[in-house]
């Protein structure tokens, strides 16, 4: 596998997402896999800011380990950057801008002076085209065709008005044309490879997965790093006729999305941690009236407000309990954009068939990730049934009639003849209440307890129906890497890495981490022989859910809880401490 | 699933359908409780503007005035405490096509749903949002709520409260509501005059309804009440006058205005959301099948 990755840095408020995305476009353009990585803080001007693409002629599931070319659109770039920058790389810089002597440069680097701002100042006094001259540049390093990043740049500003694009295109020209005079590209660049590849983010998938499988309704309230699922969906909210409502708090968009949902509407909502533990009550209700809905908790560094813009696996414990008394629910938990698409339409489908919330765990570094895709691992073909099933039948319709399954015929405000309440109070088969006047009598102590036994049985079925453990990798692998969620990319990627060492690991991953079916485990750990648990957070949440469901033992773990993505060479590391 | 035989939820023709009745279930309300009134009244509005029992969902919060879903025959939604308004919101905008009464207490409201009732008033949401308000929390044994008198001793504040109540009337003036009325529970003809207005009222219709608590709130009694009240209608109000509702909505004491403060046209948020002019989202397509090129922006 042949990679290169170039990582762009600067000030917030640079441009550095727009450039960044420009070069992560041109790689996918190329038809070659790249892994994304935005990296930001919470803050709209100043503070650093960098986006890494790691493109490859494989595939890459995770930012890496280091970069090829790095262009630093300030002297802070070059310190915090220079080195992660393996031999063989450039820096490209503007020494108008700031100057770098020898000993900034690491040994096997290169330095390339580009004159961005002299370039930009031909076509205009607006400082920011600078970045074009930096980015043609960077392009011809890196190995992308000028007429591939021109084709991005027309796209990106096309729809600017005036001379933007021809200044884009000129300037991109003048830096392209310069480093080819200077320079040469990288030993490692990469050529063209065949047909475009899809370039999403995880909520990116997310939204169109939800609008693949039908759903018409989402509220939600901004919270890093959700809201880009409510950016997209807003963004196509009338071309797809799907209602995006941003509600005035998580407790109204949860309820808005059950009450679109009671009606007959396949709904969702999105949120981070601290959102999410405002929904939980409203997630009980749901579960109690069994009313159908998608939340997608895409998680960030906790407690409280935390790291708002950095990544964990911390929210485990709260998806698992969240929400007072038992309901069922199960959680998922994509690694990337491909599989946050087929999650999200599985999602919908458990809900609707389980009647009951399903959790979609996503983080930071799933949901604001850009990473490739096959338009082949994407199918809008996703069949859409109809709701209404339920016929009218006298006045014996029971809206929570106990089933085998546990599912009960479920009926419309608007339908005649079906008339029903739904309560979050404890209710009989009608829907009528049993907390008040009935409560403690023999005869209702019964019905409370068959009606508590009908909703728990759909977690047996939440759990059949749910996507089960995934081997990758050798079976007689002496070392098997436990996962879940966005850390199983880095994990793939140390997989890869550690084969290249001749060291033979598998994984075991849990595209649905809850329901666990406890045969099912015991079944996939009896053909491990050692266990590696990598999780980002820092009690193994995970792994404790194991040992809780499975008796599963994980001694051996890899926890992270800085606020950064695992980075394959940190696992590799690791695991050569476990198996020695 | 298959495609069935069953009706969606849309415009099913209205005649010769059941209109909105009681239910089997008999209200657990305390004999003499001022709710008896409320139920009563929505009841009559929905019959006498003749809707369908099964085009009307009641949504309901937690409280003793919330249970009132149960008591009548349409389709109901009894939620949590003080999330009553962004669950009828989520139904409408699922549904459109549907009459949606959203009930509730003063606590839940007012206190835990302040901010729901706040926000839906100025979206003006096309929803009737009918509060049994007796200015204490009943269904918890009678504590304070944020419409008790300055004052007055309940279990919560035993030396009484200390807090200037809140008033729903001005509250909805400010936030935009586009029909704000007040009424009183025992005077169940003319708080039928103000529900069915509300529901015919196209927008956000919000109707305060003194509903008195005969066991918890010795202060606001149905004769505290009958006492004081006086109707607007018959006091030369004009309810199309902002400033006219601002300065009733300041009366109290002595005189107690009830009936319409203030009503407005204005465009409701289902009218202004685009996606829904194409008819109630329950009824419109769903998916993506035959979308690929929806692909292309991600090349």
């Amino acid at each position: 596998m042949t990679e290169i990755t170039v990582r762009i840095g600067g000030q917030a408020g640079d441009g550095i997402a727009s450039i960044g995305e420009a070069v992560a476009r041109s790689f996918s353009r190329m038809g070659l896999h790249l892994f994304g990585l935005n990296a930001y803080q919470s803050v709209i001007r100043g503070g650093h800011v960098w986006f890494q693409a790691r493109a490859s002629d494989g595939r890459p599931y995770s930012p890496g380990d280091g970069s090829d070319i790095l262009y630093a659109l300030d002297r802070a770039t070059v310190d915090i950057h220079s080195a992660g920058i393996r031999p063989g790389g450039t820096i490209v810089f503007d020494p108008e801008k700031f100057p770098l002597t020898a000993s900034d440069v690491p040994a096997g680097v290169r330095a390339l002076p580009v004159p961005t701002l002299e370039i930009a100042r031909k076509y205009t006094s607006q400082s920011i085209l600078q970045n074009a001259g930096g980015i043609g540049a960077t392009a011809f390093l890196a190995g992308i065709p000028l007429d591939m990043l021109h084709g991005v740049l027309t796209d990106a500003y096309g729809r600017k008005a005036g001379d933007v694009v021809d200044w884009n295109l000129g300037a991109s020209a003048d830096g392209y044309t310069f480093a080819e005079k200077q320079s040469s590209p990288h030993a490692h660049a990469l050529s063209k490879r065949g047909s475009p590849k899809l370039l999403m983010t995880g909520n990116q998938a997310i939204a169109l997965g939800a609008a693949a499988a039908g759903c018409k309704f989402l509220a939600q309230y901004p919270m890093t790093p959700a809201s880009t699922v409510m950016h997209w969906m807003a963004a196509h909210s009338h071309s797809l006729g799907i209602v995006v409502k941003q509600a005035e708090d998580e407790l109204a968009a949860i309820h808005m999305a059950i009450g679109a949902s009671f009606a007959g509407v396949r709904s969702m909502t999105a949120t981070s941690g601290g959102g999410f533990a405002l929904m939980t009550e409203g997630l009980g209700m749901a579960g109690m009236t069994e009313t159908p809905l998608v939340v997608v908790e895409a998680q960030r560094a906790g407690p409280s407000t935390g790291l708002p813009t950095k990544t964990e696996q911390g929210d485990l414990n709260l998806m698992l309990g969240a929400g007072q008394g038992e309901f069922p629910r199960a959680i998922l938990a994509p690694s990337n954009p491909a599989e946050a698409y087929r999650a999200t339409v599985t999602a919908f489908d458990l809900a609707e068939r389980w009647q009951t919330p399903i959790l979609l765990a996503s983080d930071f570094h799933l949901s604001e990730s850009l990473m490739t895709v096959d338009r082949d691992e994407i199918d809008l073909n996703v069949p859409v049934p109809s709701l209404f099933t339920v016929v009218p039948n006298g006045h014996d319709y029971r809206r929570f009639q106990y089933t085998e399954s546990g599912v009960s015929p479920r009926a419309f405000p608007g339908q005649p003849g079906l008339n029903f309440i739904a309560g979050s109070d404890e209710h009989d088969e009608r829907g009528h209440l049993v907390s008040d006047i009935h409560a403690g009598i023999p005869l209702w102590i019964s019905e409370r307890r068959r009606m508590m036994e009908k909703r728990m049985k759909k977690l047996h079925g939440l759990a059949k129906d749910s996507p089960g453990p995934v081997f990758e990798g050798p079976a007689d692998a002496p070392l098997t890497f436990v996962a879940w969620g966005s850390t199983v990319g880095a994990v793939r990627d140390a997989v890869a890495l550690l084969r290249e060492k001749g060291k033979s690991t598998n994984l075991l991953h849990f595209p649905t981490v809850y329901p666990l079916d406890p045969e099912v485990i015991r079944a996939a750990f009896s053909r491990t022989r050692q266990t590696l648990l990598v999780e980002a957070n820092y009690s193994g949440q995970f792994g404790h859910l194991l040992r809780g469901e499975a008796g599963i033992e994980l001694p051996d773990r890899l926890l992270k809880y800085d606020g950064e993505p695992f980075f394959p060479h940190e696992i590799v590391a690791r695991a050569l401490e476990v198996v020695i | 699933m298959a495609d069935s035989t069953a009706t969606p939820p849309t415009s099913a023709p209205l005649t010769q359908l059941p209109i909105v009745g009681k239910s089997e279930i008999r209200p657990t309300w305390c004999p003499g409780c001022g709710d008896f009134g409320v139920v009563a009244a929505v009841e009559s509005s929905l019959k006498r503007l003749k809707i369908p029992s099964h085009n009307v969902v009641i949504v309901s919060g937690i409280g003793c005035s919330s249970n009132l879903p149960h008591f009548l025959s349409s389709y109901g939604f009894h939620g949590i405490h003080g999330r009553a308004i962004p669950l009828a919101e989520g139904i409408r905008w699922g549904n459109h096509g549907l009459t949606v009464i959203a009930t509730g207490g003063d606590g839940d409201g007012f206190g835990i749903g302040a901010g729901h009732f706040i926000h839906a008033m100025r979206r003006n949401v096309d929803l009737t949002y009918v509060t049994m308000d007796n200015q204490v929390y009943g269904l918890t044994t009678g504590q304070a709520s944020p419409t008790s008198t300055m004052g007055q001793k309940t279990k919560s504040t035993p030396t009484g409260v200390i807090e200037n109540p809140l008033d729903p009337i001005s509250l909805a003036l400010a936030s935009g509501a586009t029909y704000v009325a007040r009424g009183f529970s025992g005077d169940v003809k003319h708080l039928t005059d103000l529900v069915a207005n509300g529901i015919a009222h196209k927008g956000f219709a919000f109707v305060d309804v003194f509903s008195p608590c005969v066991t918890y709130n010795k202060i606001n009694t149905f004769d505290f009440f009958r006492q004081r009240v006086y109707k607007l209608e018959s006091a030369g109000h004009n309810p199309n006058d902002i400033v006219a509702a601002w300065q009733r909505s300041l009366e109290w004491g002595d005189k107690i205005p009830i009936g319409l403060f203030y009503s407005v046209d204005r465009p409701s948020y289902e009218d202004l959301e685009e996606v829904l002019s194409a008819g109630p989202l329950v009824s419109q397509p769903a998916g993506l099948k035959g979308r690929d090129s929806l692909l292309d922006e991600f090349v």
